[in-house]
This record gives structure tokens, sequence and C-alpha cells, in this order.
């Protein structure tokens, strides 16, 4: 019964969609995102029109991944590839030579203005991952909205003829991402000026910093690969002893036992999880990029303001 | 001088923490570390670190990432693995060395497969080794009691183990101790592997267990006084480590190991059994 009531409602949606998008149903456009905040992007500017297969998923960290042959195999299938770039995915560019993909591989920073690494980032540098530049741009709405255009630019080129609604979707998007971008402003203007800094696992924040105005601390650098020093962690404990940074918080994809020592030392209380380099699962809170921007943003106010 | 060797550890919780786990861990490690080298099962500690990759992986396919049963789990995988080899080796004509690659590339393929089978992409390892900077109660509590069962265990079966190192085939012809004492050994290697690999990362228990038993090497050619020196080494490997990596803000594994390192390095060519003095003795002896 289910099943037929299912049928049907498909077979409406089919005869209704066949008219206004004659290939639609034919040949969907196959996409391959690198991980999971892209993933949700090229959902928002691709609708149904894409078969997505994001490579990374939720709560992985792309700094470490390890591809599988059934990523080759989708990637070598792929009509568009979409990457970071700035060397956030350090599989990558051996992924792409070994799978043989015709595909075009689009750099989503294009256009972005890069931040230099924080100055802990060079033990990885030197292993050539990481380049000189943060590689985690998403962090700041304006550049999210930069990594919309780039999509839809890229979805035109490959598939013309759903050109107009991967614009009309984007432009929606972009509409939405600006509503986001008002919100975290009222969020951090509402903690005061000599609070806003906080202590997390890694350096994913940057810009973040930059756009908003709230200074994230570090002991593991840019890169989740790197191992701190001793001198690192003193450093920190010695910031929040003298009342610089006032929370702390884990990633969702790093190794929390660091962040926890810490906080035990400093007295200051973990003020729960930030999503950086990854998205939640789908019953998580941060399942989409704009629920994540939204997560950390409140964790931070919640954590800050509480203290 | 006060400020450079001492308010580190004065000052911040976790250099003392850091420092307490590392001493407490050469503490136990160093001696099997000696008796390892001797039986020439050196890079036992390396094939471990892959080898409980499996145990690690069922613990997290079945309770998430928690701490306890991944560890647990990996102290059941490297039993097994180390159990398997030593019986292998014990019991037909292949020796320890090609037993111990084959059984843990076994289980490093096993544990491969599981953790695919999840589909996550979290690296486990990551998740599971700790560092030295963030020893919490628990880590402490487990390295005390591993040094704890180690010391005691070595002391009650100290004659049988140095017997069963130099010459197995006496051991075997006077007592029944020598297979029992084999396998209690290995257990000792695993538990300190694991323990240690769950408090301070792979790198920093391999390196302590291994590098001050191979430089003691060079001092003495007696097992007792070769581990209280390995010991020696394995302290001030630590302390070096330490206040290298908070002065030069070096990561601090790499920095204890290394000095461990120098040490070694240090003994090659200045030990009584190293290069430079054997050679003069040697020459000595023939212009004489």
């Amino acid at each position: 019964m289910q099943r037929l009531s299912r049928l049907v409602a498909a077979v409406g949606v089919i005869t209704l969609s066949g008219a206004a998008l004659p290939a639609a149903a034919a040949e969907p456009l196959r996409v391959v995102a690198s991980f999971s905040v892209i993933g949700d992007f090229a959902k928002n500017v691709g609708g149904d029109r894409i078969a997505l297969t994001t490579l990374v998923g939720p709560d992985g960290d792309a700094h470490v991944y390890e591809p599988k042959p059934a990523d080759a195999a989708a990637m070598s299938a792929a009509d568009v590839v979409l990457v970071n770039g700035l060397h956030f995915e350090g599989f990558l560019r051996r992924l792409a030579e070994a799978s043989g993909t015709r595909a075009t591989v689009v750099e989503l920073t294009d256009g972005v203005e890069p931040l230099a690494a924080a100055e802990e980032g060079h033990a990885h540098e030197a292993e050539g991952d990481h380049g000189a530049f943060d590689p985690h741009a998403f962090q700041s709405i304006a550049n999210a909205k930069i990594y919309v255009k780039n999509i839809a630019e890229a979805f035109c080129a490959a598939d013309a003829e759903g050109c107009d609604d991967y614009k009309a979707n984007a432009e929606a998007y972009a509409g939405k991402l600006d509503a986001l971008d008002e919100e975290v402003k009222d969020a951090v203007a509402a903690i005061p000026p000599e609070k806003r800094t906080v202590i997390t696992s890694h350096d994913a924040f940057g810009y973040f910093e930059h756009e908003y105005g709230i200074t994230f601390l570090a002991p593991e650098g840019i890169s989740t690969e790197a191992e701190a020093s001793a001198a690192d962690v003193a450093k920190l404990i010695r910031q929040v002893r003298h009342e610089k940074a006032s929370a702390i918080f884990v990633e969702n994809i790093t190794n929390q036992r660091l962040i926890e020592q810490i906080a035990s030392e400093t007295g200051l209380k973990v003020g729960g999880t930030l999503y950086s380099d990854a998205l939640s699962d789908a019953d998580g809170p941060a399942a989409t990029y704009i629920d994540m921007m939204r997560n950390n943003i409140g964790a931070i106010k919640a954590a800050v303001l509480g203290s | 001088m006060y400020d450079f060797l001492v308010a580190p550890f004065v000052e911040f919780g976790f250099m003392q923490r850091a420092l307490a786990g590392s001493l407490v861990l050469s503490l136990s490690s160093c001696p099997v570390g000696v008796f390892l080298m001797l039986r020439r099962m050196s890079l036992t500690g390396d094939a471990m670190a892959h080898a409980i990759l499996p145990g690690a992986a069922a613990g997290f396919l079945l309770y998430g990432l928690e701490i306890v049963p991944m560890t647990i789990g990996g102290l059941i995988a490297g039993v097994v693995v180390a159990m398997g080899a030593g019986a292998v080796s014990r019991f037909t004509v292949q020796k320890e060395d090609a037993s111990m690659a084959a059984f843990y590339l076994i289980s490093l393929a096993l544990g491969v497969l599981i953790v695919s089978l999840r589909g996550s992409s979290v690296d486990l390892m990551h998740v599971l080794f700790g560092t030295v900077l963030a020893l919490n109660d628990e880590a402490l509590k487990l390295i005390a009691s591993i040094a704890g069962v180690t010391l005691l265990t070595l002391t009650i079966f100290w004659r049988a183990l140095v017997a069963e190192c130099l010459d197995p085939l006496f051991l075997r012809s006077v007592s029944r101790l020598g297979t029992p004492v084999h396998f209690i050994f290995l257990g000792l290697v695993v538990l300190n592997l694991v323990g240690g690999f769950q408090a301070l990362g792979t790198l920093l228990s391999v390196g302590l267990m291994m590098l001050p038993a191979a430089a003691a090497r060079f001092w003495t050619s007696r097992v007792g006084p070769m581990c209280v020196l390995a010991l020696a080494i394995g302290f001030a490997s630590c302390i070096a480590g330490l206040l290298m990596s908070y002065h030069a803000s070096l990561p601090s594994g790499p920095a204890i190991v290394l000095s461990a390192g120098a040490a070694y390095l240090l003994s090659i060519l200045s030990g009584p059994r190293g290069v430079l003095r054997s050679r003069v003795r040697h020459h000595r002896h023939r212009t004489a």
C-alpha cells in the first residue's frame, strides 16, 4: 500500500516536472565534492539536477583521509569535481591522477582572498601538504558566497540547459547566507570585546577570526597532523590565566584529550563542540553549513557569556 | 638555572603530569626493552603498533569512540599476535622475527578491513593514541598499574628470564619454566606497549622501550647493570626532552625520543663496548 502510494507520488512528480524540464529525468550531472561542507553547497545549488558523491563524509578529517576504490570510481565517472583548494585535501591530487578523470576539477577558493597560515602551521608546511595559506576559507560566510558562485559557474559550464536553475538556486542560497552573516555579526556584537578570545584544538578558524573579530587560540597548528609542543600548551595556559581567553572548545574531528587537559588545568569548562572541517551526520547539530555556523557561534556566545 | 630546569615543572600541572607519566613508563619499559633486545626482538614494538588495530577497530565498531573498549580490544589483539608468533617460533622451525611479521601483517590487514566496513574516515589511531602533554588521571593510573605489574613480574621471574634470554636450551634442560616464562614475558611486552600507546603515543612508548636499552648495551654486558643503566638513560631523556619541548617549542614526543637517540649515538662512539674504545684496546693488544 505504502509502496503504491509512493509510486503514484513519484509518477506525479515525473509528469509534473517533465513538462518543465525535459532534460532532468534523462541524465543528472555527476558531481563529486571533496568533503561534507562543499557537498552541502553543491546540494543547495544543484538541487535535483545533480547526482552528488561526497568523498570525506560527516565527522571525517580531510587532512588525513585515505581514499577508497569507490572514491576513484566516482571520480573517474564524474562530470564536475569540486574541491576546496589551497592544499586542504592532501589526498586529492593523487586520487585525481589515479582515477584518470576527464572532469574539470574546480577549486572553490578561486577568488577568495587567502589568509597566510598562522605561525604554528610551519611544522606541517615542511611536509608539503599545506601551502603557506590557511585553507579553511569557508569559515567566513562572505567566502562561502564565493564558493557558491564558483559552483554555479562550474555547473553552468558543464550543463548549459540547467544554468537558469543553478543561478536561481545559488541566488536563493546566497540570500540565506546573507541572513546568516547578519545573525553571526549580531551574536558577536553581544559579546564584550575583551572577552572575544577562545581556545580550540587546531587552527581552523582563521577566516572566522578575520571576518568577525573573535580570536581563536589553538595548541595544534593548522593541520590536525602536527603535534603540540610543551611551549605551545604553556603559552595557552598563561593566556587563560591572564584572562585573555574566556572559553575552550573541542572540535568534532580531533582528539579531545589535550583540550580537556588544558581545561582542567585552568578551570575553564569545555564549552561544547565546534564543527570546523566537517559537518555532523544528519541527526547532529551541524548537518548543513548554515546549521554548522549557527551551532558554532551559538556555542561560543553561550560559553563566553556564561563564564 | 632554576628558571631553566625547575620552573616549568612548578608552574604547570601538565608538565608535572608529563614528567611523572614518562618517568613511570620508563621504569617498567626500559628493563623490558633490555630483555627484548637480548632476545633479538627489538622491532616487536613497531610491529605491535600495527598489530593492535583490529582490536581497537572492533572496540570502535561496538562502542563508538570510547577509549576503554578500544584499549581493551587493542590489548586482546596484541596478546593474540604476540602469543601466536611466540607459539609458532617455539613449536615450529620458524624464528620469532618471521612469525611476528606474519602475524602482525594479518592483524593489520584485518584491522584495515574492519575500519573500512564502518566507512568512517576518522583516523582511529589518531584517537586511540595519547600524547604525553595530555595525561589525565586515568592515563596516569593506567601507567602506574602497568609499571607495578611489570616490576613485580620481573622480580619474581628474574633468574628464569635471564637464563631464557641467554641460553634457552639450558633453561629447558633444567626446568619446565622455559615456555611459560617466554609467554609471560610476551604478555608484559604487550601490556607495556599498549598501555604506553594509549597514554603517550606510539613513537614515545616504542622509543622509550628500545633506545635506552640499545644504548646501555654499549656500556656493559651484564643484565642487571644494563637494566639500571637503561633506566637512567630513559629518565634523563624524559627530563631533557620535556625541557627542550618547553624551551625550544618542539613537539614533546619526538623531543624525548631524540634525546634518547642522542644518548644512543653517544654510546656507540664512547661506550667501553662502542666503536672508539674497543678499537683502541684492540690496537694496543696488537702492538703489545
